[in-house]
């Protein structure tokens, strides 16, 4: 089997009133990859996902979902294909395991099958004891975790999650990124995931995709996305005991590429490099004393606002 | 394992199961049929003293429970057709949109099913719920008479009772497809509940009066042509439907509905019972419109949800 198992090219979709959700958007997701969507509300990550499973119609342009074609064989893709909506909603009426056990049936399961994933799946999520409750008595979390445990049901080839932490406590966040990082590690599922939370989505992708009106900026790695746009992926952090421009002797370094003063004895160096103990050797040389220096990571924080302030400039 | 590999109505027995489920399980549902069976009993029981009277002289004594009332208690047919609509209205001004606001559509369809089905599903158990509450009503009306008149029911009385039923059953599915449709087109239910009510009471209160002075507007002073179009205007009504098919087959010496004109009755035989193939005859243009109706409106339902984004 190849290893890209969903494969987006130039979609496009423009509504009957000519606005245009999705504009020529082109990825890929690997096997047991993890792949975030971010972008703002209203960039196009719900749209995508909703031509993705045959459930909106694309405008222009391919998609392949295992080799289906989603407006073709909808149904082919629906059956190995988990989605975990924004803000999930249940049959307030209906108990945890009547919600669950409603959309399992559509699966043609047996029912002794049926009822056995049903009760795994609800005890990974920490559900077992609540599944005769009525829905109407769970928090936002447990109905987030009982989609997660629906998504669990289907054993998937790709698990499809929108905003899954949204309007959770950091507590929950945490949690929940430990089980979308099992998805992939103990399910071997794939998972797209689609957030506007960039600091939790960092840390459980593989690769990321920014979105911004519809169309997809760019994509790669957070240390590709950080080299294309700052040229590194490294920074520097500088503290001095006294005000100094050292600008000059920084310059000297082999590996850096930028270089900003932030407050008169506070300097931070884009570097392609780590090099903390030449430019502390330089310094000593020259007498200074430091305070302190760290190394630290672009952030996937940095390089969205860096993109979106491209945008935004280029629009201007 | 997976049994099969689905076709178009993959799914429908478990939307289906779900809704009848569902709907037989409301306390909207339990509330609707008590408050039927109450009232539908005393009618059928005020009747039942009224014809008490004269078992052995008539040979429709069953089907006259239908259809007398004694003041102040109207009759069974009049209670019905302002209950039945209610039945409908209730079973279907949120089917759709409850599930937009419930956040359900979502997770419901990327389930593997054609969104369509969803729609079947629904409209199905709603109609097999209702099928059940007029079974139910019917059986108890059939068994009341037997008990209280002591006369078994002759094939021709059932086969009627089973038309009226019929007609009763396609008039609360024409109610429900209405309420259906707007549960469609409106996102909030509590839109689509007032506009379904508001519909069934201007066909109830209102379009009798817009008929008359429609009549006039078009007929002037001919009195034929007043009479012919207030009679056809009527029955875009579904209560004039309703009541003209049911009383035409409960009532077996209804040899016509509409206009008559003298001389079209010569040589007819006054009061004498039509055959139960001539009444249906009779009603046939009547149960066609019932037909015709709520596959119309249904398909513009179908259509407009079919075109619907599942987004809220």
């Amino acid at each position: 089997m190849k290893d890209q198992i969903i494969e987006v090219q130039d979609l496009t979709k423009v509504y009957p009133n000519g606005k245009v959700a999705v504009n020529k958007v082109s990825f890929t997701l690997n096997k047991s990859e993890i792949f975030g969507m971010l972008g703002p509300n209203g960039s196009g990550k719900t749209t995508t996902i909703l031509m993705l499973l045959g459930l909106l119609d694309a405008t222009k342009g391919s998609v392949s979902v295992l080799g289906y074609n989603p407006l073709r064989t909808p149904l082919e893709i629906k059956k190995r294909v988990s989605y975990l909506p924004d803000s999930v909603g249940f049959y307030s009426n209906l108990s945890a395991y009547e919600n669950v056990d409603y959309t399992t049936r559509f699966l043609n399961l047996d029912g002794k099958e049926r009822k056995e994933r049903i009760n795994i799946a609800l005890k990974k999520m920490r559900l077992y004891k609540n599944r005769n409750d009525k829905i109407k008595t769970f928090s936002h979390g447990m109905k987030q975790r009982l989609g997660l445990a629906e998504v669990l049901i289907k054993k998937p080839a790709i698990a499809i999650l929108d905003e899954p932490t949204q309007g959770l406590d950091p507590e929950s966040v945490s949690e929940f990124l430990d089980i979308i990082r099992s998805f992939r590690d103990d399910e071997n599922m794939s998972v797209l995931i689609s957030s506007h939370q960039l600091n939790q989505v960092q840390s459980v992708c593989n690769r990321v995709g920014l979105f911004s009106q519809g169309s997809l900026i760019t994509y790669g790695t957070v240390k590709e996305l950080s080299e294309a746009q700052f040229g590194t992926n490294r920074l520097i952090d500088l503290s001095l005991e006294e005000d100094a421009d050292i600008s000059e002797i920084a310059q000297n370094i082999d590996g850096i590429t930028q270089i900003k003063r932030t407050s008169p004895c506070e300097w931070i160096f884009s570097c392609t490099k780590d090099i903390r103990s030449k430019l502390v050797k330089a310094l000593v040389d020259n007498r200074l004393n430091i305070n302190s220096v760290s190394l630290q990571m672009y952030s996937l924080e940095d390089i969205y606002r860096s993109f979106f302030e491209e945008v935004k400039n280029g629009e201007e | 394992m997976a049994k099969n590999k689905g076709h178009a109505l993959t799914g429908l027995n478990v939307v289906f199961v779900k809704e009848f489920h569902d709907f037989t399980h409301s306390a909207r549902m339990l509330v609707l049929t008590i408050l039927i069976l109450l009232t539908a009993g005393t009618s059928i029981y005020v009747a039942s003293q009224t014809v008490k009277s004269c078992v052995g002289e008539d040979n429709f004594l069953l089907l006259s429970l239908f259809t007398l009332s004694k003041t102040p208690v109207p009759s069974f047919l009049t209670l019905m057709s302002f209950l039945v609509p209610l039945t409908g209205i209730a079973l279907g001004f949120d089917s759709v949109n409850s599930e937009f606001q419930n956040r359900t559509l979502p997770r419901v369809l990327s389930q593997p099913i054609y969104k369509d089905v969803l729609l079947f599903g629904k409209a199905l158990g709603s109609l097999a719920s209702m099928a059940l509450v007029l079974l139910s009503l019917w059986l108890f009306v059939i068994g009341f008479a037997m008990l209280f008149l002591g006369v078994p029911p002759t094939g021709e009385q059932i086969s009627r009772a089973m038309v009226y039923y019929l007609i009763t059953l396609l008039y609360g599915v024409l109610w429900f497809v209405i309420a259906l449709f707007f549960s469609i087109i409106c996102t909030q239910s509590s839109t689509s509940a007032l506009v379904s009510i508001a519909c069934w009471l201007f066909f109830m209160i209102f379009w009798p009066t817009i008929c008359q002075l429609l009549s006039y507007a078009i007929g002037g002073t001919n009195s034929i042509v007043i009479a012919k179009t207030n009679s056809v205007l009527a029955r875009i009504s579904p209560y004039v439907l309703y009541s003209e098919a049911s009383i035409a087959i409960l009532n077996p010496t209804t040899r016509s509905l509409g206009v008559v004109l003298f001389y079209q009755m010569d040589g007819a035989l006054g009061g004498s019972p039509l055959p139960f193939g001539q009444s249906f005859l009779l009603i046939w243009p009547q149960l066609t419109s019932f037909f015709a109706a709520i596959i119309l409106i249904f398909t513009f339902g179908y259509m407009k949800f079919q075109r619907m984004e599942i987004r809220v």
